[in-house]
Formats: structure tokens, sequence, C-alpha cells
């Protein structure tokens, strides 16, 4: 018999003006494997943290009582990640993963520590002998989102919200603008930057200013499903971030670009109980399954869903990559020769728009 | 840009400060009274999550804004107790209160994530809608911003005109003196709290059934700490309150109008126009040092003990 123990336990500490909130749960059975997992945001935001949680949910089914998962939600990126990450080291997890970029130092350190604890970062690039990374190619599912988009705007105006200019989000941002010049030159992407990951408010209002200059398809790069709900009340189209927003926007919902872990925890965990886990940096995409766009509105005319899953497959299969020469820059000069494809390390670093962008990436 | 772009504008001002102007008037009849509470972001959060909850389940969206104000309303009870009762020091007090309030309305909140409810639709008000630049701005909002007028108006004429607001405002400045002419000081300051708490629980229902109709956890973003911010900059004027919230506004959405519109400024500085336009319109207007030494409430944050 599975028994299982829920505690939640919330305390709030205030260093300054900062306040982090830790839950714990755990899962007791007999000599089960033990699995970390550490959240940069709560496991309540319906986007980043919440998919990781759900990948962790599905792990706990698929093993039942052979694991036991403990999770800490809201960690600060810095001196605190460290703590949290050593005392799930130190409490007897043999895999754990932490899962935002601010967290890579700390893995890193906790990770020569305790040599015989298995340590999963995931997006960053620092490997160790037992600290291997992981990221999703999100950009792929931009690149469907994008065509899908292309194709539904009817005033040729197409809005993007963004949280920060890093190269992951210019990347994400560029790969929407290759569908366009490819399937509707003729669309224009406005941008705006909203300095947050979240803040369901400024979502809202961004999504509405956007609408209020003729944007009728919303595109988005932060976690709250804020645009979803804008874009639904005024009769306009939006894309779904991270986690599915159909219930959001029954109407305006014409895809979610989901970030799946699920096959990737299971896989993992598999791993180390077969003592096969060795340490490497994995990019995962369409193929493996952690990117997947779940639904399509019923809005979309049959040939675009057919042209969209058929880049779906081509992406799977690998005969269609977005990231291959010639490609330009905004100002017009050569990044990307001909034939050339840029490989994820290059398009982990880009700090340029391509061709047919009319902003500049703020400094 | 044209005429209808600035409507818009306009009335996405008055929205996005309406929060900032309840919580912010709240906290304004709270601070005359003495009372420091540093709690507003903690009561917000548990409004919005008990109002959004009591939505969802009974889909009565008046109930929703009830017991989103009466959570606010039992939050600052627990402020009151501690600080009147026991004397305990305000700004912890208020400052845990709000580590609390946002811990407590993750914890309620968690399997209420992700549910869609029907928000508050506008009311437009026949004619007067139509009217160019301000009739959507004043005319076409929803009953909550009609509402926030209302309190804004009452508060102004409670504070500046009205026999209860002068006792309010004796024992902000001097409670021994309120207290030896025979004015209820505990009984004051403690109704003082409750509107405060009131305010801030309906602006934080205000955020999860109509400016942004869902629950996610921290979704107040930190509006409560401009709020009280506000309330320090508008020099403890309701009608400064009122400009400063609604400036707020507009310079958050011009932030964002003016991205969209392309123009070449970069978005980290517009970024902060909001915080820096609103800080130095409120300093130049309270920049008479005589004025400056007259305005804070002179026992604000002190407890008070009756002596016999």
């Amino acid at each position: 018999m599975n028994r299982r123990h829920f505690n939640k336990l919330l305390a709030g500490i205030a260093t300054g003006a900062l306040a982090a909130t830790f839950s714990i749960s755990s899962a007791f059975a007999a000599d089960p494997l033990k699995v970390g997992f550490v959240y940069v945001g709560p496991i309540g935001d319906h986007g980043w943290s919440y998919q990781h949680d759900q990948g962790r949910l599905s792990a706990e089914e698929y093993f039942g009582d052979k694991i036991e998962t403990t999770y800490v939600e809201n960690v600060a990126e810095g001196a605190d990640a460290e703590r949290v990450i050593r005392n799930l080291a130190k409490s007897g997890h043999e895999l754990i993963f932490t899962t935002s970029f601010g967290f890579m130092n700390p893995t890193l350190k906790v990770a020569k520590q305790f040599p015989k604890v298995k340590f999963e970062h995931a997006t960053g690039y620092k490997l160790s002998k037992n600290m291997g990374t992981y990221v999703s190619k999100t950009f792929e599912g931009r690149y469907v989102a994008g065509y899908v988009a292309a194709e539904m705007t009817e005033t040729n105006k197409i809005g993007y919200i963004a949280s920060f200019p890093i190269p992951e989000v210019i990347r994400d941002i560029n790969t929407v603008q290759l569908a366009l010049n490819k399937y509707n030159p003729e669309a224009e992407l406005k941008i705006i930057w909203v300095n947050s990951w979240f803040d369901p408010g400024k979502e809202a209002d961004a999504a509405n200013a956007m609408m209020d200059q003729g944007v009728d398809v919303i595109l988005q790069h932060t976690d709250s499903p804020a645009a979803m709900q804008a874009a639904e009340r005024r009769g306009k189209y939006a894309v779904g971030q991270a986690s599915d927003m159909s219930s959001f926007g029954p109407n305006a919902h014409l895809l979610s670009v989901i970030d799946e872990w699920s096959p990737h925890y299971i896989h993992q965990i598999q791993a180390v109980m077969d003592g096969t886990w060795e340490s490497k940096a994995m990019v995962e995409g369409m193929k493996e399954g952690a990117i997947v766009v779940p639904s399509f509105n019923s809005a979309i005319p049959a040939d675009v869903v057919a042209n969209a899953e058929q880049i779906i497959a081509d992406i799977k299969s690998g005969s269609l990559y977005p990231w291959v020469g010639p490609l330009k820059d905004n100002k017009g000069e050569l990044k990307v020769a001909e034939g050339v494809a840029l490989t994820f390390h290059e398009l982990e670093q880009m700090d340029w728009y391509v061709e047919g962008i009319n902003a500049e990436i703020p400094k | 840009m044209d005429i209808d772009l600035i409507t818009n504008i306009l009335y996405a001002m008055v929205r996005t400060g309406t929060p900032l102007l309840i919580v912010a008037l709240g906290e304004l009849i709270c601070e005359k009274s003495g009372v420091l509470n540093l709690g507003q972001e903690g009561m917000m959060l548990m409004g919005a999550v008990i109002g959004f909850i009591a939505t969802l389940t009974t889909g009565s969206l008046v109930l929703g804004f009830a017991l989103a104000m009466l959570s606010g309303v039992l939050m600052s009870l627990i402020f009151g107790l501690i600080t009147q009762e026991l004397f305990a020091n305000q700004v912890a007090t208020g400052l845990a209160l709000t580590i609390f309030g946002t811990g407590l309305s993750a914890f309620i909140g968690a399997g209420f994530v992700g549910k869609p409810v029907q928000g508050l639709d506008p009311i437009f008000i026949p004619v007067l809608t139509d009217l160019p630049l301000i009739g959507r701005m004043l005319f076409g909002q929803d009953l909550l911003v009609y509402l926030s007028f209302v309190i804004f108006g009452g508060v102004y004429w409670f504070i500046n005109h009205s026999r209860a607001g002068l006792m309010l405002k004796a024992v902000g400045e001097n409670p021994d003196s309120a207290h030896a002419i025979g004015l209820p000081v505990f009984r004051i300051r403690y109704l003082a709290i409750i509107f405060g708490g009131a305010m801030a629980g309906l602006a934080g229902g205000y955020l999860s059934l109509a400016y942004t109709p869902l629950w996610v956890e921290n979704m107040s973003s930190g509006r409560g700490w401009i709020a009280l911010a506000l309330v320090v900059f508008a020099s403890w004027k309701a009608e400064r309150v009122l400009l400063g919230a609604w400036l707020f506004g507009l310079m958050s959405i011009l932030h964002l109008v003016f991205q969209g519109l392309g123009v070449a400024i970069s978005p980290n500085l517009l970024a902060i126009l909001p915080y820096l336009a609103t800080i130095v319109v409120l300093v130049m207007l309270s920049r008479d040092k005589l004025n400056n030494r007259l305005v804070a409430p002179v026992s604000l944050g002190r407890p008070f003990y009756a002596k016999s």
C-alpha cells in the first residue's frame, strides 16, 4: 500500500525587503530513491515552475513508491539557493534537479561537495562529473506559433510581450520573425518589453496597448495567462506560453506551446535507478516530447492546422530547422552564411535581431 | 497619435491607477489616525484570493467583493490586536502581516490556480461614454472604478469637511490631548485600521475579479508597497493621492504604448518613468518646507498608552 504524507510547510523569511516562501512535500515509502527539485517561482505561477512541478508529479505517478520526491519553491537565486540545495543533498537525496539559470553556480559548488549525489541543472552551461544540464528548444514551438500567427492575422500586426532582453528571449522573438518572413512577410512584429517574468496586471496592460494599436494576434514570453484573457475579452487571438492556457480564452487561444518535463524527469530518474546516469548537456525539443503543442483552436482553417502539423513533423524529423543561413540581422548585415546552421550553443548567445524586426534590442 | 489612441490611454490610465487609489485611500485614513500599517500587500493578496474563490464557487461577484473586503478587515484586525492591545512595533507587525498574507494566500489559493472566472464587465453610461477623450476614461469603466470615485469623494469630504474627520486627525496628531478631551482614541484607531483593511481587501478583489480575473500567487506584484509610498509622497492629502495614483497609471501605460509605437527610447528608461514621474511631481507639490513639517500625522507609528 502506497502511503503518502503530504506536508505543506509555509514559512516566510524576510531579508530586507525580500521574502521567500518555502514549501516542502514528502512521500514516504520503503527504501525509495529520494529526488529533490528546486524551483525559482511558486508552483502556483501556472507557468515555468508549475510545469516543472507537473513533471515531478508525473514521475511520482510513474514510479509510485519507488521514489520519494521533495520540492522547494520560491528559492531566490544566489546564496539562499546554495543552502537549499545543500540541505537536500545532506538529507539523502540522490538526484537533485535545480530548475533556474541562476542556480548554476550554487549547484556546481554543492555538486563538488557531494560527489555521490547526482545533480541536474536546467538551462545552464556548466558541467561537472556529477552535474549535468538539460534545456528545451522552446524556439521550435515559437516557429509553429509564428506560422499560425502569420496565417491568422488580418491586420498584419502581431504583438510579442517580452520579459527581459536575454539571449533566450531574443532567439525566440527572432524565430517568430523567421516564420513571418517565410509565410507572411507583410506582417509586422510589435515587441513590448514589460521587464518582468510575471506581473499579470502589466501583461494585460501590454496586451491592451497592443490591441489599441491594431494588433490582432498576441504572443508572449512571460508567464501569466493575463494576455490571453485580455485577447478573449476583445475578440482577438493569443498564443499560450509554457502551460496550457486554453481555459483562459476558449475563443482567443490559438495554441499553447508547452514545456513538458515529464519525459526528461522519468528518463533520468530511471537512469539513476539503473546506474546508467552520466553527466551530459541534454538539449531536448519536439522530437523528445519536451516541447508539445497539444491542440489547435477550431477557428483555425483545416489547411493551416495541417500545415502546422506538417511543420511539427518536419521539426521532429530534422528536415526543418529555422536557423540555417543565409540570415541577415535587421540592419542588413549577413550574420549566418549560406548553408551554415547555427548550433544550439550559438543560439544561446544571440544578441541581434533578424531581418524584418523594426526595433532595437534594449541596452 | 490619433484621438482614439489618447482616449484609450486615458481609459487605461484610470483602470491601472484604480487598485493603487483604493489601497492608498485606505492607508491614508489609517495613517491619519496615527497608525502605520505596512501590511497592505498581504491584505490585498488575501482579498484577492478569498474574493476569487468566493466568486468561482458561488458565481456571485457581489459576494466575491464582500468577502474580499471582509478578509482584508480580518487581516487588519490581527494587526490592530497586536499593535493596539499588545503595543507591538507597528512597522515590524505590518511587515509580518505582509509576509503572512503572501504565504497564506498562496496556501489557500493553491488549488485555484489556472481556473478562469467571469470578471466584472464595464458599464457604459449612455451618451457620456461617447464623449471624446474623457468619455471612456470616466464613463466607460467597470463598477469598481466608479466606486473608487465615490470612495475618493467620501474620503476627501471626511478628512476635510467632517467633524468625525477632525476627530480622526486629532487622534493622529496628538492622542494624549484627544484622550484628555474625551475622544475614544482606541476605538477611532481601530475603525481607521479596519477601513484600511477593507480597502486593501477590495483592491485585492479588484485585481483578481476585474483587472485580470484570475488567481496566481503574489499577483499584486508590489502594488501595496507603491500605494504606501504614494501616501507619503502625496503628503497625506486625498486629492494628491488621486493624482499620484492616476499619474502612476498613466506612466505605466505610456511605457507600453510608446514601445508599441516604436518610439526610440530605451524600454528600461521607460520602465522607471512611472516611479520617477510620480515622485518628481509629488515632491514638487510638497516642496514648501513649513507646510511639510505640518503634513505628516505627528504620532504616526507611535503606540498610545492610555493614562488613567
